[in-house]
């Protein structure tokens, strides 16, 4: 079986204690919000940390409330099961909710947290592996060694980022709050990632992440969020698609956004997407088709998927498009469900 | 290996399940853990990870497999040629058995005059593969019953008809001289072909959705011992408590199966107690006489007939004491209801318990053994014993599937799994292997695939990357048990661990073929694959 190594397990019970711990050991701490992430890659000797800090015992970083002016904040350690199923993120970012109801399964989604989804650590299948069977291959880049095996003589880290919270959450335009040794500070999700794979975040080792807060949207906020996987339960994306559509009274596209996920080391958003559908009219029309698939030709050139994580890299870009249009009809209610395999979260049976 | 002589050894199964055909070879790991704790002096536990099993188990054999079948206009099978190609790993494991099996066991529930097959088992650098649920025959199984949909096709008749046309029949020899008894495989198409209203959905359902059959026939256990020797290949022994208890020791493993419940239920049975009133001791070398193991799905049929034989002896025993007690005609004392009671009613009945008393009082420690040694069968050519049995299990499925044509992806909705499993002895049990030899069928064609990477490396070696269906992604499956009652099974029971497997893997890809007119003979069926296959069908008609 495949032990965790031993560690030091800190519980703080307020975000001073916890960033003191930070601040003292450093390196060799590490975050443990639900641990559905941390504790297997400990396994695995991605992570190795003497100390790792469990944040299970600061109440404030915990639940769903609605602030001035209609924001929205999510304490960074509310499980991913109370995000999917809490009804004013549903009415407000459907694509989060949606997101985070198809993360991993059921058991999973009742320990990891949206903090932990967001700081994901990025996923390859070089990378996420034994100890052993990464000894066998001489380590990568992203670990241990210096190569990469995905891009032959790269030098940067293609690993994916694997979150479906964060395509979601770029969506509505979320901020993160993050407290530090130099105090507290915001940033746009849009802004924390990094190309580099080996850690696509603009956050240091010892900040922490204490809420995500989204601005009120319009009335007309349309989203979704659907995601590849193998099957439909457990597993990893293989491509993930968030969609924004704004509509206004008339019910003509004031605003629109495509953030696309699991191809590479950060989210990918295809800003095309807005200008395509800007003032167009949603409805079951032939025009309107011609305008999503419009916008799934821009997404496919937009997407070169890299054999980063398990699955066919070229099946992947296939999907793109696909995906994309039914995105955008699942989010505008004109999906036209033939064969029930639209989306791989939850099957309904015939 | 131990340097220690065979008395001085003592195996006990713990409680285990999941073999599958896997834990058929000796591991290293058993060795090991004996030799640690005869040096350390403590006990020793192994505990391997996925990876470890993987690279140390015994998977099933890729095979690459070129069939030709032969059939005249009224779609009767003529002739099969089969040339079969085995990747078999690094070690040679039953790989010899595997060789043979892939060709000896394709010879029904179809009849066919003339057959060839040439296999030939290669070793390659990765991890090595053996007996799997289904030892050898689900690969040819596969491609035999694509190839039959085809024939089909190519004759203009119904998939399931031609399956009938073909039909082999009861108490027959195949063309590689088996001897078949009973075969229920009639009444298995009858079964799917009504649950799944086959005659009114087949062909007629919209675009993307397709409904596929497939048959198939398993061995009950083999003539041929895992080791060559004339013992029995299962003993009981059975032992009376004054309390009224009996003791089964059987040296059959329960992994998982029901192996234990079942020779407690043949015991009852035939000493009219009460199960509760039968305590079971098995897999313990130092307790138990020799059964031969779970595998070729042979435990109910052979661990059956051996608690049958060593409980009517029992029987009688007690019965004849009995009589000479009361002065009656042994025929007149019955045990039943956990009461040995006099037929015409003249002497009271008394309990079981007391029975055995009298008995033990006038016959001393009272006990049984029994046991079951199959009867000299198969062909007389080399080889001509693999894949002799006693008694054939048959299975027919049909599998419903709803395809997405923009991704690929296939949804494998029902299975209707009809299995003659003889006389089924505990009917919840064999519904249980029926499930979980079809959810086993599918994984293997839709998700399961040993990988190995031009490193050498494996692709998945872990539960994470080598996907098996949950819960949402299994289909209905709905049972059909067909009882065909065997003349030398126990009660007429035959297998139902391994034979309802094969059909899964076929169907499903011939109801691909009725779902979008594809056919995919490459394993596993992929979205990516059928998005291949479907670019294929769109260039043949543009062409």
């Amino acid at each position: 079986m495949l032990r965790l190594p031993p560690f030091e397990l800190a519980t703080p019970s307020s975000i001073e204690q916890a960033l003191e711990l930070l601040e003292r050991h450093g390196e060799r701490a590490m975050i443990l919000g639900g641990g559905t992430d941390l504790l297997p890659n400990m396994k695995h000797e991605l992570f190795t940390p003497n100390v790792v800090v469990s944040l299970a015992g600061i109440k404030e970083l915990n639940g769903i409330r609605v602030g001035a002016e209609g924001t929205l904040e999510i304490g960074a350690m509310t499980t991913l099961e109370e995000v999917a199923g809490n009804p004013r993120v549903r009415e407000r970012a459907p694509a989060l909710a949606q997101a985070t109801a198809v993360v991993a399964g059921p058991q999973h989604r009742e320990m990891a947290t949206i903090g932990g989804n967001v700081m994901l650590d990025t996923r390859c299948r070089w990378y996420n592996q034994s100890y052993f069977w990464r000894s066998a291959l001489g380590f990568c880049l992203k670990k241990d060694g210096e190569v990469c095996h995905v891009v032959r003589g790269g030098r940067n880290c293609v690993a994916a980022a694997s979150n479906d919270s964060a395509p979601a959450l770029m969506t509505v335009g979320a901020r993160l709050h993050l407290r530090g040794p130099g105090g507290a500070r915001e940033l746009a999700l849009d802004d924390l990632w990094t190309a580099d794979g080996t850690w696509n975040k603009r956050s240091a080792r010892n900040e922490l992440l204490v809420s995500i807060t989204i601005p009120a949207g319009p009335a007309g906020h349309r989203g979704a969020y659907l995601k590849l996987r193998q099957r439909g339960s457990i597993d990893f994306p293989l491509l993930g698609v968030a969609v924004r559509v704004d509509l206004d009274e008339q019910g003509d596209v004031l605003d629109a956004d495509l953030v696309l996920g699991a191809l590479q080391a950060r989210p990918l958003r295809v800003k095309a997407a807005a200008k395509l559908l800007r003032g167009t009219h949603p409805d079951p029309s032939p025009s309107f088709a011609g305008a999503l698939d419009t916008v799934a030709e821009a997404a496919r050139r937009r997407c070169k998927p890299v054999a980063n994580i398990p699955g066919d890299a070229d099946y992947r870009r296939a999907m793109v498009p696909v995906y994309v249009r039914r995105a955008f009809a699942r989010a505008l209610d004109l999906e036209q469900d033939g064969s029930g395999a639209t989306n791989s979260s939850v099957r309904r049976r015939a | 290996m131990l340097g220690l002589p065979q008395a001085r050894v003592r195996v006990i199964q713990p409680c285990l399940g999941g073999a599958f055909g896997g834990k058929s070879d000796p591991f290293s790991l058993e060795i090991c853990a004996a030799k640690l704790s005869m040096i350390t002096g403590r006990p020793v536990k192994f505990l391997w990870t996925r990876e470890e099993i993987f690279y140390a188990h015994r998977g099933r054999h890729p095979m690459e497999m070129r069939y030709r079948t032969g059939a005249d206009r009224s779609g009767r099978l003529r002739a099969v040629d089969a040339e079969i190609l085995i990747d078999g790993g690094a070690y040679s494991s039953y790989g010899l058995v595997t060789t043979y099996y892939s060709g000896q066991l394709l010879t029904g529930p179809y009849d066919f005059p003339a057959y060839r097959f040439r296999s030939t088992r290669v070793f390659t650098n990765k991890p090595p593969c053996g007996p799997k649920r289904g030892h050898g025959s689900v690969q040819p199984r596969f491609a035999f019953e694509v190839q039959l949909d085809r024939m089909a096709e190519a004759a203009g008749i119904d998939p399931i008809e031609i399956r009938r046309i073909n039909f082999q029949g009861a108490n027959t020899r195949t063309v590689n001289d088996q001897r078949i008894t009973s075969n229920g495989f009639l009444d298995c198409l009858d079964a799917v072909e009504r649950a799944s209203c086959w005659r009114d959905r087949h062909g007629r359902l919209p675009r993307g959705r397709g409904l596929g059959v497939a048959g198939s026939m398993y061995i009950s256990g083999t003539n041929y011992p895992i080791y060559p020797n004339s013992m029995p290949h299962s003993g009981i022994q059975l032992q009376v408590d004054r309390s009224g208890l009996v003791t089964v020791f059987t040296g059959g493993n329960d992994i998982g199966q029901g192996a234990s419940t079942m020779v407690a239920a043949v015991v009852a049975e035939e000493l009219g107690v009460d199960p509760e009133d039968v305590r079971v001791v098995a897999a313990d070398t130092d307790l138990c006489p020799v059964d031969l193991g779970a595998y070729s799905s042979r435990v109910t049929f052979m661990g059956g007939n051996a608690a049958i034989d060593a409980a009517r002896k029992l029987r009688r025993r007690v019965v004849d004491t009995v009589a000479a007690a009361w002065g009656v005609d042994a025929a007149r004392v019955r045990m039943r209801l956990g009461r040995v009671e006099d037929r015409d009613g003249v002497v009271d009945s008394i309990s079981a318990r007391d029975a055995f008393r009298i008995a033990e009082e006038m016959q001393g420690t009272l006990g049984e053994t029994g046991s079951y040694t199959t009867q000299e069968l198969g062909g007389d050519y080399r080889g001509g014993k693999i894949g002799a049995s006693p008694a054939y299990s048959f299975t027919a499925h049909v599998v419903e599937v709803a395809v997405d044509e923009e991704s690929g992806r296939i949804d494998c909705r029902k299975v209707w799994i009809a299995h003659d499993c003889g006389r089924a002895l505990n009917p919840m049990l064999v519904a249980g292997q029926m499930e979980g030899s079809a959810y086993m069928g599918i994984a293997e064609a839709l998700m399961e695939s040993h990988e190995i990477d031009e490193r050498g490396l494996h692709r998945g070696p872990s539960l994470l990357d080598y996907p098996l269906p949950t819960a949402v992604d299994t289909p209905e499956l709905h049972s059909l048990i067909v009882e065909s009652i065997d003349p030398e099974g126990p009660y007429g029971a035959k297998e139902a661990g391994e034979g309802p497997l094969h059909p899964a893997l076929p169907a499903i890809s011939n109801a691909l073929h009725d779902a979008l007119g594809i056919r995919l003979t490459r394993l596993p069926f992929t979205p990516a694959r059928v998005l291949e296959a479907l670019r294929g069908q769109r260039a043949l008609a543009g062409a």
